[in-house]
């Protein structure tokens, strides 16, 4: 599949917004942050810059972008209308939540209460998202459970390392240690999950094959001598991508390295090494950037190692 | 709405692909652009039409394929791709803005193209590759049964049938209800054992395509009248040949 910048950039951004949320309400949620007005126009700030700019990003890719609301309607059977009203819906409680916590001084009780709404109501927009790949049976590296699993881990991941960075930045040494712990569970949990899926989707499943495609298979081994058109057209541009399957096999370690392994060791280093309270806001600084750069690689070859049934009838032998 | 209609009648008009008799003359495909980019999903837009890299919007491609089957025995058969009216039509239900739909009187599907947002998620959701976006409207475009002509009363009830199907000069397309065992084409795919593409997709497609007839092997096989181009005796020929034969061998 096409990898497509916008919609790269839409899933990273808004499930770091979104998980970055979560942890919001979590931490007001247990009280081990009070309503501290800088802390919120920061954290919010964040959030809200995160998703906002995601969604705008998504619809980049559109043909019709002033028709955008019209994706609103079909809720009943579509998934990417769900996303699309689970989104708009999640604004509610959140943006209500960074109204107590920023305006109103108030991040407990009701506000609180609010702020897990929010953050239920994020999980369930990213989880819809998952689904729009998951639920697709004509690209089996997304048709599966570990899909959805991925989103809901690398979001929330990605969140807890900026929520990390700002509690320890603002100097809230309980809810740090709090983050500090979720953030390497989640690392942890994510790489598993990544490599999970990566032996997946190359464990030699099959699902559809040249054979199947054109109902030839039982005359042999199917091969395409002649294709309907010479140059490149919709299907293959958006669906034939096949530029990073040669360099997946590169690009998969430095997705492992560069968003799992260097934040998990430099999150490590910031308990152990004795850092000064710069060297460890600088450790933390980093192993952001990094997950930040290892989840763009990440999502890119979510995409661009993602066959697409119809590869089959251009000379694909399985799917 | 992009759910699937919840009481379809039995209609189920689409195609009847015969891959023995394609010859691949692509004819189909380029009347098919003729009809339609002039019909409902008018234009069927092409963009560098006369530089390097011609491409554009087309709702019917024909694939050639080789079969091997390991033992010298190969085919050759052209292959006509199009939309194939799926009962479980996936592009039809991850469509957000219902502007993909499947008419519930008679199973073809369409795309409302004032209210697609050119999302393009039917077309990765189609197994087939039956659906081209249209870069320049930033709309979806698909096969459309030619709807603008099999009912169109202007026309002979003779050419009211899809434009691929009246111009194939071999006769490899049928039209007709599938949905109705009696129908021409129902036997027609009972006959020839007729089968559905892909059917682990879950689609559950409309249209069928009948398979190459089985090749007959050995001496059954071989062309008749075969000459017999080795024969180089003169015996049976007459006598001035054989005199000629004996001098220069
Ligand atoms: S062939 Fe593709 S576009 Fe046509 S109905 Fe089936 S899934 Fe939809
Ligand atoms: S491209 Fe248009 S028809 Fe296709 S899913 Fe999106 S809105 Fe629906
Ligand atoms: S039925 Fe009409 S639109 Fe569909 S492939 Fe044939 S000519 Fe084209």
């Amino acid at each position: 599949m096409h990898p497509a910048k916008s919609v790269i950039f839409f899933t990273t951004a808004s499930g770091a917004g979104y998980g970055l949320m979560v942890w919001l309400a979590l931490l007001a949620a247990l009280g081990l942050v009070p309503a501290d007005q800088a802390f919120g126009i920061v954290g919010f700030g964040l959030a809200f810059a995160l998703i906002v700019g995601g969604l705008l990003s998504s619809t980049f890719h559109l043909g019709h972008p002033e028709r955008a609301w019209r994706a609103f309607s079909q809720w009943r059977s579509s998934w990417l209308s769900r996303e699309g009203v689970a989104a708009v819906v999640a604004f509610l409680p959140l943006g209500l939540f960074a109204l107590c916590w920023v305006v109103m001084g108030e991040n407990r009780g009701n506000a609180a209460l609010i702020g897990l709404i929010g953050a239920a109501m994020s999980l369930l927009t990213i989880f819809t998202t998952s689904m729009i790949y998951a639920q697709l049976k004509t690209i089996p590296a997304w048709h599966n459970g570990w899909t959805v699993a991925g989103y809901l881990v690398l979001g929330p991941m990605n969140g807890a390392l900026i929520a990390l960075l700002l509690a320890q930045a603002f100097g809230y040494a309980d809810a740090a240690q709090l983050l500090h712990r979720l953030a390497v569970a989640l690392l942890v949990a994510g790489l598993a999950i990544k490599l999970f899926y990566w032996l997946r989707i190359h464990g030699g499943r099959v699902t559809s094959t040249a054979g199947t495609a054109t109902g030839l298979g039982h005359l042999g081994k199917v091969t395409m001598s002649a294709s309907p058109h010479d140059t490149d057209n919709y299907l293959l541009r958006e669906m034939g991508f096949r530029v990073a399957r040669k360099h997946a096999a590169k690009l998969r370690p430095i997705a492992i390295v560069a968003g799992f392994i260097i934040p998990f060791l430099l999150l490590v280093l910031t308990h152990h090494a004795g850092l000064g309270e710069g060297g460890i806001l600088l450790a933390l600084a980093l192993a952001w950037l990094s997950c930040q750069i290892g989840l763009y690689v990440e999502r890119w070859l979510f995409f661009a190692e993602a066959k697409h049934a119809v590869t089959l009838y251009y000379g694909e032998q399985a799917i | 709405m992009t759910c699937l209609p919840k009481d379809p009648t039995d209609k189920k008009l689409g195609l009847v692909i015969d891959l023995d008799i394609c010859v691949g003359c692509h004819a189909c495909a380029v009347n098919c652009k003729e009809w339609n980019t002039a019909g409902k999903s008018a234009p069927l837009t092409d963009y560098d039409p006369y530089g390097k890299k011609p491409d554009g919007v087309w709702f019917n491609r024909i694939h050639t394929y080789e079969t091997d089957d390991g033992q010298g025995n190969g085919t050759t058969v052209h292959f006509p791709r199009s939309c194939l009216h799926c009962e479980d039509a996936p592009c039809v239900t991850v469509c957000p803005t219902g502007a993909s739909y499947k008419r519930t009187e008679d199973g073809i599907v369409l795309v409302n193209e004032d209210i697609c947002i050119g999302c393009k998620l039917c077309s990765w959701a189609c197994p087939y590759g039956a659906r081209e976006y249209d870069e320049a409207e930033g709309v979806m475009k698909k096969c459309t049964l030619c709807v603008d002509k099999i009912y169109n009363e202007n026309l002979p009830e003779s050419s009211r049938v899809p434009a691929c199907v009246s111009t194939c000069p071999a006769g490899a397309r049928s039209f007709g209800d599938l949905g109705d065992p009696d129908s021409e084409v129902s036997k027609l795919v009972a006959a020839r054992g007729g089968i559905e593409l892909m059917p682990e997709q879950g689609t559950k497609p409309v249209n069928r395509y009948l398979p190459p007839r089985p090749r007959k092997k050995g001496e059954e096989g071989k062309a008749p009248r075969m000459l017999n181009h080795s024969d180089d005796s003169a015996d049976g020929a007459g006598l001035i040949a054989r005199w000629v034969d004996k001098i220069l061998s």
